[in-house]
């Protein structure tokens, strides 16, 4: 016999990340009286990532700062805290949840904010000590002992977190080098101007940035690593090797219990399953975006909060429309402070404002004429600019953008003033406690 | 301690008490203040952390940076010439032991 389910069903969310944990409390604030219980594997307070691959790093963000709520914020809040066990099983019949320490959870509503797996390198060598990738504290923690006495850091991957990385050690003592298999970096993420400007940047910083250079083995001695070997033949010598080269959506649980997954675990406008009572949300959701035309899937930080506090509104009743908030994203390499609003798609038609030059520009994307995404280097204004313009489908001709006085931010204020928008409202009811 | 008041559009008022070195937007977001929304994690780069500052503390507030200019100038709530803010950019501390901020009616 099995035993009873532990708990009153409410809702049950599986994962305490960056989605998970917002689920939780878009829940509260929108009043949801009903039991919220949060599943999370990993030990201690919930936490975010961004600063992992930064400040963390170097040690200008305190662990203490890391932390998404207070440990008392769970309490306060009526939201369970199941913390340091795995969700083991969905049984999407008797909808009840099995976790790793024997216990079963009832839900009316599952939602699953499982997030993503950094993918390993499926060459010989990388099981040797001395080779790591970065996606929770303890491989953070790690990574910062060890860049402390490295001589040489390869890192393999030139996206985000990879640059980012890159980054911290500069001016730190090791020589560092990024092996990039691409011949630019980030190829559908970054137009080409802004993936140029990028890399000569952290090349003059010091760092090694090779690019069309794929990793074919790793090297060492005694079972730690010494070198990492190109596709060119070339040895790369290094002590420490980190393998930035992206992640897998974190979608077994969902499979096995017969959600149906490609790449992601799959689900409609509204973030919902192939399940009815089963939401998907954050890195491990793939879904239909209106502003890629699209099913993507988004690693961000601004997709995890949106997608939480849209799957709470669906639970709570108070949002009927598809989801479609704007995407944006940022990303901090040493002065580099790069940020991206909207999606780009293969083929866009690019115009640069301002100066590469200068450190300070904004390559605003084109795709059939209209705007679609816009990157900007050291300039927040225009980012804000364009995110109030890309999530109100203003488009300015790009034939003003030529001219040296457009100012993106004067243009976004006049066409669309903030009164326009569709703001979402803060809540207002009073959660009690 | 260092206190924060923070004025909710409603008329709700929530008292936070928190550590020398914590941001008022961090001090929110901890301590499940309404309406802080705090993205980016106190990098300057979101702008959902927009507060509106007491006109009696205004003095006692460190000078706006230029990344915080910036995004202020297009935020969701529109921007008061005086008192808007970055929450994640005011540190609670001897320089700050207390200070009180509306929350503006969106961040989003
Ligand atoms: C180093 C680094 C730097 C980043 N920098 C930026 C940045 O600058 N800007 C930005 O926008 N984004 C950044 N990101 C991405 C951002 O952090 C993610 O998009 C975000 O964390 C996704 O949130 P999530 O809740 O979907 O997933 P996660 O935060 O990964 O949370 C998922 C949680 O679920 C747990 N889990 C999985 N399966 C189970 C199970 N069966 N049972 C229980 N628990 C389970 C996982 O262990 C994990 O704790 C960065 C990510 C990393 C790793
Ligand atoms: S928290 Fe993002 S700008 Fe303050």
């Amino acid at each position: 016999m099995s035993p009873k389910p532990s708990s009153e069903p409410g809702v049950v969310v599986i994962g305490a990340g960056q989605a998970g944990v917002h689920v939780a409390d878009a829940l509260r604030e929108g009043g949801y009286h009903g039991a919220v219980t949060i599943v999370g594997d990993e030990p201690g307070v919930p936490y975010e990532r961004p600063p992992l691959s930064k400040g963390f790093l170097v040690g200008t963000t305190a662990p203490e700062s890391l932390r998404l709520r207070d440990p008392e914020h769970f309490m306060k809040r009526r939201i369970k805290l199941r913390i340091g066990v795995a969700a083991r099983r969905v049984d999407t019949v008797g909808r009840t949840v099995a976790l790793a320490d024997g216990m079963r959870l009832g839900y009316d509503h599952l939602v699953l904010a499982t997030g993503a797996a950094p993918r390993g390198l499926p060459i010989p060598g990388s099981d040797l000590t001395g080779v790591c990738c970065l996606r929770t504290v303890a491989d953070a923690r790690w990574l910062r002992e060890r860049m402390r006495s490295a001589r040489s850091v390869v890192i393999v991957g030139g996206g985000f977190i990879g640059m980012e990385i890159a980054a911290t050690t500069r001016g730190r003592g090791p020589h560092t080098t990024v092996l990039e298999a691409a011949d630019r970096p980030l190829e559908r993420a970054l137009s080409p101007t802004m993936a140029r400007h990028l890399v000569e940047a952290h090349r003059r910083s010091g760092v090694d940035v090779r690019l069309g250079e794929r990793v074919t083995g790793l090297v060492g001695e005694r079972g730690h690593v010494t070198g990492v070997v190109g596709a060119s033949g070339h040895t790369y010598p290094a002590d420490l090797v980190v393998v930035a080269i992206g992640v897998s959506p974190r979608a077994e649980l969902a499979e096995a219990a017969g959600v149906r997954v490609a790449d992601g675990i799959l689900v409609d406008g509204s973030l919902r399953t192939t399940v009815p009572e089963i939401f998907a949300v954050g890195d491990c959701a793939r879904h239909p975006n209106v502003h890629a035309g699209a099913m993507v899937r988004i690693e961000s930080v601004q997709n995890a909060t949106d997608q939480a506090r849209h799957v709470a509104d669906t639970i709570l009743g108070t949002v009927d429309e598809p989801y479609a908030r704007l995407p944006w994203f940022w990303s901090h390499q040493g002065e580099l402070r790069l940020q991206i609003a909207g999606l780009r798609g293969p083929d866009e038609y690019d115009v640069v404002l301002g100066a590469p030059e200068s450190g300070r520009f904004s390559v605003c994307g084109y795709r059939d004429g209209r705007l679609v995404a816009v990157e900007t280097l050291n300039r927040p204004a225009d980012h804000q600019a364009a995110r109030r313009l890309l999530q109100a489908g203003v488009s300015p001709d790009p034939a003003l953008l030529s001219d040296h006085a457009f100012d993106l931010k004067d243009f976004a204020k006049r066409e669309v003033p903030s009164a326009d928008r569709v703001p979402r409202p803060l809540p207002t009811r009073e959660e009690h406690s | 301690m260092p206190e924060i008041v923070f004025h909710q559009p409603g008329g709700r008022v929530a008292t936070v008490e928190t550590e020398a070195g914590v941001s008022v937007m961090r001090a929110a977001v901890q301590n499940a203040v309404e309406g802080i929304v705090g993205e980016c994690g106190g990098q300057a780069m979101c702008a959902t952390c927009h507060v509106l500052v007491h006109e009696s503390v205004l003095d006692g507030l460190p000078p706006i940076g230029d990344d915080e200019e910036e995004m202020l100038d297009c935020t969701a709530a529109p921007r008061d010439p005086r008192r808007s803010r970055l929450g994640c950019q005011l540190i609670m501390g001897t320089d700050l032991p207390k200070v009180a901020v509306d929350v503006p009616e969106t961040q989003l």
